[in-house]
């Protein structure tokens, strides 16, 4: 029978929720580092228990930590992350040059086939990969050396590469994104980039329809059609149908159009599902309902989703790599919050409930389906 | 014998039970301290102190035999109660509060 593993990672640590297929009983493993900030935790698509997770500190720095057993025991790995060359400079907040300087890892994303491969998105923005899984890891400098790399500037959470989506059906293709310069796509294996950005529109920046200097929040993409890419951006739902040649708001009747997380179901590559934020300068739910929006459409059309989420009184926030969803059938959607839930969905999104209440602020959410 | 303290943190990290007991060849300075204690426990690389500019990290700091040893040169001689063993090194780290 098949099982679900949810990894969550919170601000004082990593805890894994685990079920069988039903997804009504659940064992909450954890808190692993516990103290730590756990950025995000994510397994192999090609060795289900070969896990890598982000831990961090104010104090102690990054650290990488490697798992063989499905999340029950750790060894920290190579944390040496040195940017490939004289590092450069990228503009800081108020319009300043300022050098490129390591803060942590954002966001761990394992090769689809090899389990020691993988990449990792970090603040200021770069991507690494390590081909051994994560003792050493190696910068792909392309990306930092693109033109426009010194005009990129950071998001208030950081200049940071938050998410990498390896397309599965097009050897060398890679699509990144970065607060705030915007999305980039490699296909070559990571040697050259460039920002794939046309026909998104930021009022917050000089000229709205730059190249680069989007504060793109998320992007998603099914497996089964790599070339349809949704996306988050700081306000504005967008889709693109050609790779990211082109991008069309699709926002629809949603509330709001802020918000972080965006996801795609499992086994409907049109229905996609976001979490409205009333708006950047407040970053918590409008009317105080936790309300995650579905379309069934690919955009433009979207319903609420309620039933046993709360509907008063609710101002928590869900964080852009705090979704996710399982392949069982129907497919499980996932999600945590700043106020420490995780609740889960085993109808598509028609019905929730919560795993767990009380954990600390939840930074990532990922799901692993077992065989 | 030379004996640290490191803070809850990376005891946990280092799997170590109470004081780091450590050999140090030559002379005992910060530098061959965490040397030495980084060659014991390599998950610590990167935590005290940065691994290329060997800068000790910013909330990171050195005490001993109740004096701040944080800024000294990390060449420079450590106390001769430490070298002895009769007093710990102290890793702290720094009362930053937050969240």
């Amino acid at each position: 029978m098949s099982r679900v593993r949810v990894l969550v990672g919170t601000r004082k640590g990593a805890f894994v929720l685990t079920s069988d297929a039903t997804r009504e009983r659940w064992d909450i493993g954890g808190p692993h580092f516990g103290g730590w900030e756990i950025y995000h935790l994510k397994g192999s698509p090609a060795d289900p228990d070969r896990l890598y997770a982000s831990q961090s500190s104010g104090w102690f720095g990054q650290l990488i930590q490697r798992s063989n057993d499905g999340g029950k025991t750790w060894e920290a790995v190579g944390n040496k992350f040195v940017y490939d060359g004289v590092p450069g400079t990228h503009l800081w907040y108020d319009g300043t040059s300022r050098p490129w300087e390591f803060a942590r890892v954002w966001h761990l994303e394992p090769s689809l086939t090899d389990p020691d491969m993988v990449y990792a998105g970090v603040q200021d923005a770069a991507l690494f990969r390590s081909m051994d899984g994560g003792q050493t890891w190696q910068e792909l400098p392309g990306l930092r050396r693109h033109d426009s790399a010194p005009s990129w500037q950071p998001g208030a959470g950081g200049m940071c590469l938050h998410t990498i989506l390896v397309d599965p059906s097009h050897p060398g293709r890679i699509f990144i994104a970065i607060s705030a310069a915007g999305v980039f796509r490699t296909d070559d294996g990571g040697k050259t980039w460039r920002p794939i950005n046309r026909g998104l529109r930021s009022e917050q920046i000089p000229d709205p329809t730059a190249e680069v200097g989007h504060c793109v929040h998320r992007i998603a993409m099914h497996p089964s059609r790599p070339r349809v890419l949704f996306m988050q951006k700081h306000w504005d739902v967008m889709r693109s149908d050609d790779a990211g040649e082109s991008w069309q708001e699709i926002s629809g009747n949603l509330p709001t159009d802020f918000g972080f997380p965006i996801d795609v179901h499992a086994h409907e590559p049109e229905t996609i599902y976001v979490v409205p934020i009333k708006s950047d300068s407040e970053h918590f739910l409008p009317d105080g309902r936790l309300r995650v929006y579905r379309s069934r459409t690919g955009g433009h059309e979207w319903e609420a989703l309620t039933r046993g989420l709360p509907q008063r009184d609710c101002y928590v926030n869900v964080l852009r790599d705090a979704m996710a969803v399982d392949s069982l059938d129907p497919c499980g959607v996932y999600f945590g919050t700043t106020g420490g839930q995780v609740y889960a969905s085993a109808d598509a999104g028609d019905s929730w409930a919560p795993i767990v209440r009380d954990l600390p602020s939840v930074v990532s959410v990922e799901v692993q389906t077992l065989s | 014998m030379i004996r640290v303290v490191l803070p809850a943190h990376l005891r946990t990290l280092a799997r170590v039970d109470g004081e780091a007991k450590l050999h140090v060849e030559g002379q005992a300075t910060q530098r061959s301290v965490l040397d030495a204690l980084e060659a014991a426990y390599p998950m610590l690389r990167g935590t005290i102190r940065d691994q290329v500019t060997q800068q000790r990290r910013a909330f990171v700091r050195f005490f001993a035999c109740e004096q701040d040893l944080s800024h000294e040169p990390p060449d420079a001689p450590l106390p001769d109660a430490v070298l002895t063993g009769a007093e710990p090194l102290l890793v702290v780290g720094a009362m930053a509060g937050g969240g």
